[in-house]
């Protein structure tokens, strides 16, 4: 009988962590994958936390207006678009580089999203329908880990979408040719900058999606802290992906449940709550430690990233 | 013509060009900002006069800008130094924060010394704990090639949850119950006041480091190898600099003025360490060095402007009834519009008239 307690303790824990990994990885997906597309044509998006923000903020102030939780997230796939277009457009500019937008972009979508949630700050807005997978069991636990948004198989669509748009077609072998070396993709009459801008944009939509999900999924609400730096270490998350978007997808849902380590381990009563709060900072440096290099070319890593041209 | 004609007519354009072209991206963000607050439905221009007011409009209010400009002269520096090395980095909130915790210690262990020498382990204890903080962004981005702009952003994270850890506890005044703060730093070890007035010493270390900086960055051989290794690491190589000390160098010194605007903020305004001098500080500093350009002598200049400006942040919402953060807002529109500035530079063709036939200067 007690064997047969602990065992349901372990499994409702492990349970309990893969619902986390699966809530908590959406974001982390969403911007990941966008990232990796707006790298892969050679450009840097740093700014992803901004548009998390700005995005999250747009889908909650929708949502909350119109009743309807689908126009606030398609709102919050368009504002990030136009904060990714912005970003297109500045780096295309002579003398503009791509980091220095970023931290604009970051201190621009956070300002903007700060302004214009003060009015949302205390109420609810209504959220998301969910999948719910777990009406068979009778366990409480089981039954929130199971309760999945709409978005993550969204994300996991994309994922594999974005990876046959970039290996299988025409546009994606374009996007590619423009990242690795933009000289000889113009010599073939590809335009570079077209390219680039599209990636760009379409990178931030889809973080776009990703804020979304932060204020339109339970307890569905806004605060000027609820991004978190999430939009900043699925940045660095594209590293050790090695910009492809399955180790993307694979890295997400890591995070997804790294994040959740934090809480749970604080359940155990271990102590030190601002510090396991910070695990998720602390874990991304570390990873960015083990996977960076000085010297060596990182594997995948296109090979005009970041360059001017 | 002779050379040195030509270059002093190079350089008056050049820098003629770098004070117009940021005044006039100033006053296209502030027009833009106008213009947004228009939309919220304050008139365009009481949102100027709610600014000048609130930041220039009497001695009260230069006392309250002048309190903002001191930590956004530190801050603005930390970014800028290492820049001048090649290294972007905006660990400027982090250092900040690491720094008045490192001060807030060094403060509370030397209250039986007497206040010159606790006020001067604080400084110390603010400037080597600000300077490690940024010194190893840049590490890890030189010996490990780790972007320092992600690691750094990181950093502010962490710094920010180390200072809580301990405030919470080891730190922590068991009085302070609802809003945890550690212990206080006795009234006579608090930095003073400039002639009775609410601005604080924090304001000459601020005109200080900048002059300093400039001083080490412009007219010393040090600087001068900064300036190469960030202009071109590899001639930097092929001459022989050492790039990596340098680096270290400027990010080490750029971090330590954050950590003394940390080390100020505990112990000439908070008179602890708390949540509270997380501030935003940091920040803001980062817009204060591209705004300046990096240049240590503009930073002061800009930090007083962009201090009257966070000094306003309370009168817009009162006056206007203007959300308290139209600040920040303020600050993302500055910065989008600074950066695309950034393009300006040799294209303007009314500062070319004026010096037709020249040669192209450096940018």
């Amino acid at each position: 009988m007690i064997v047969q307690s602990e065992f349901a303790g372990v499994s409702t824990l492990a349970v309990a962590l893969l619902g986390a990994a699966i809530r908590g990885s959406i974001p982390y997906m969403f911007v990941s994958l966008g990232e990796c597309l707006t790298e892969t044509s050679g450009r840097i998006n740093l700014g992803m936390e901004g548009i998390l923000l700005m995005a999250a903020m747009t889908a909650f102030a929708v949502s909350q207006m119109t009743g309807s939780p689908w126009l606030g997230a398609l709102a919050a796939a368009l504002v990030g678009g136009l904060l990714g277009l912005i970003h297109a457009v500045l780096t295309e500019l002579p003398g503009v580089n791509d980091v220095a937008a970023g931290i604009a972009m970051i201190i621009f979508g956070g300002g903007l999203a700060f302004f214009f949630g003060k009015q949302f700050v205390a109420p609810l807005a209504p959220q998301l329908p969910v999948f719910d997978f777990g009406g068979w069991s009778s366990n409480p636990a089981i039954r929130a880990a199971l309760r999945i948004s709409p978005l993550f198989f969204l994300g996991v669509i994309t994922a594999f979408g974005l990876r046959f748009v970039l290996q299988r077609t025409r546009w994606g072998l374009y996007v590619r040719a423009v990242g690795d070396d933009p000289e000889a993709a113009r010599s073939m009459g590809i335009s570079v900058r077209s390219h680039r801008m599209a990636a760009t944009v379409i990178g931030a939509t889809m973080a776009g999606i990703g804020g979304s999900h932060l204020t339109l999924y339970f307890p569905g609400i806004w605060s000027e802290g609820i991004s978190g730096g999430q939009g900043l270490m699925a940045v660095a998350l594209v590293i050790f992906a090695r910009w492809s978007p399955l180790r993307c997808l694979a890295a997400s849902l890591f995070f997804g449940a790294a994040q959740a380590l934090g809480p749970s381990l604080q359940s155990l009563g271990v102590g030190g709550y601002y510090l396991l709060n910070a695990s998720p900072y602390i874990l991304t440096l570390l990873l960015m430690i083990l996977s960076s290099s000085r010297s060596r070319k990182l594997a995948g890593m296109p090979g005009a990233l970041g360059a001017r041209v | 013509m002779t050379t040195s004609l030509t270059r002093a007519l190079v350089q008056g354009r050049n820098s003629l060009e770098s004070i117009a072209i940021p005044v006039l991206a100033f006053a296209v963000s502030m027009v833009l900002f106008g213009g947004f607050c228009t939309l919220w439905g304050a008139p365009f221009w009481a949102v100027f006069g709610s600014i000048y007011r609130a930041g220039f409009g009497s001695w009260y209010a230069w006392q309250n800008s002048l309190v903002h400009a001191a930590p956004l002269m530190l801050c603005g520096l930390c970014t800028a130094l290492p820049i001048r090395a090649g290294l972007i980095t905006v660990g400027n909130e982090g250092a900040f924060v690491i720094g008045g915790l490192g001060a807030a210690a060094a403060g509370l262990a030397t209250q039986a010394a007497s206040p010159w020498v606790s006020l001067c382990c604080m400084a110390a204890a603010g400037i080597a704990a600000g300077g490690a903080w940024i010194a190893m962004a840049a590490g890890l981005q030189y010996f490990r090639g780790v972007n320092a702009v992600i690691s750094s952003l990181l950093l502010n994270y962490i710094a920010l949850a180390v200072m809580l850890q301990l405030v919470e506890g080891p730190m922590r005044d068991p009085q302070s119950l609802n809003f945890p703060a550690s212990y206080a730093i006795t009234q006579s070890h608090q930095l003073g006041r400039l002639y009775h007035s609410r601005i604080h010493l924090g304001l000459a270390f601020g005109v200080m480091a900048a002059v300093l900086s400039w001083v080490l960055i412009e007219r010393t051989v040090w600087g001068m190898k900064v300036k190469i290794v960030g202009g071109n690491s590899r001639a930097a190589d092929l001459v022989g600099l050492n790039s990596g000390w340098l680096i270290l160098a400027a990010a080490f010194l750029g971090g330590g003025c954050a950590g003394l605007a940390g080390m100020v903020e505990v112990a000439a305004v908070q008179g602890r360490a708390s949540h509270a001098i997380a501030a935003g500080y940091g920040y803001v500093g980062i817009l204060v060095a591209f705004l300046a350009r990096q240049s240590p002598l503009r930073i002061v200049v800009v930090a007083v402007i962009l201090g009257a400006m966070l000094a306003s942040g309370g009168a817009l919402e009162r006056d206007l009834d203007l959300p308290d953060a139209s600040i920040a807002a303020f600050e993302g529109i500055t910065f989008l519009v600074i950066l695309a500035s950034e393009s300006l530079y040799g294209r303007i063709p009314w500062l070319h008239g004026m010096f037709r036939g020249m040669p192209q200067g450096n940018k």
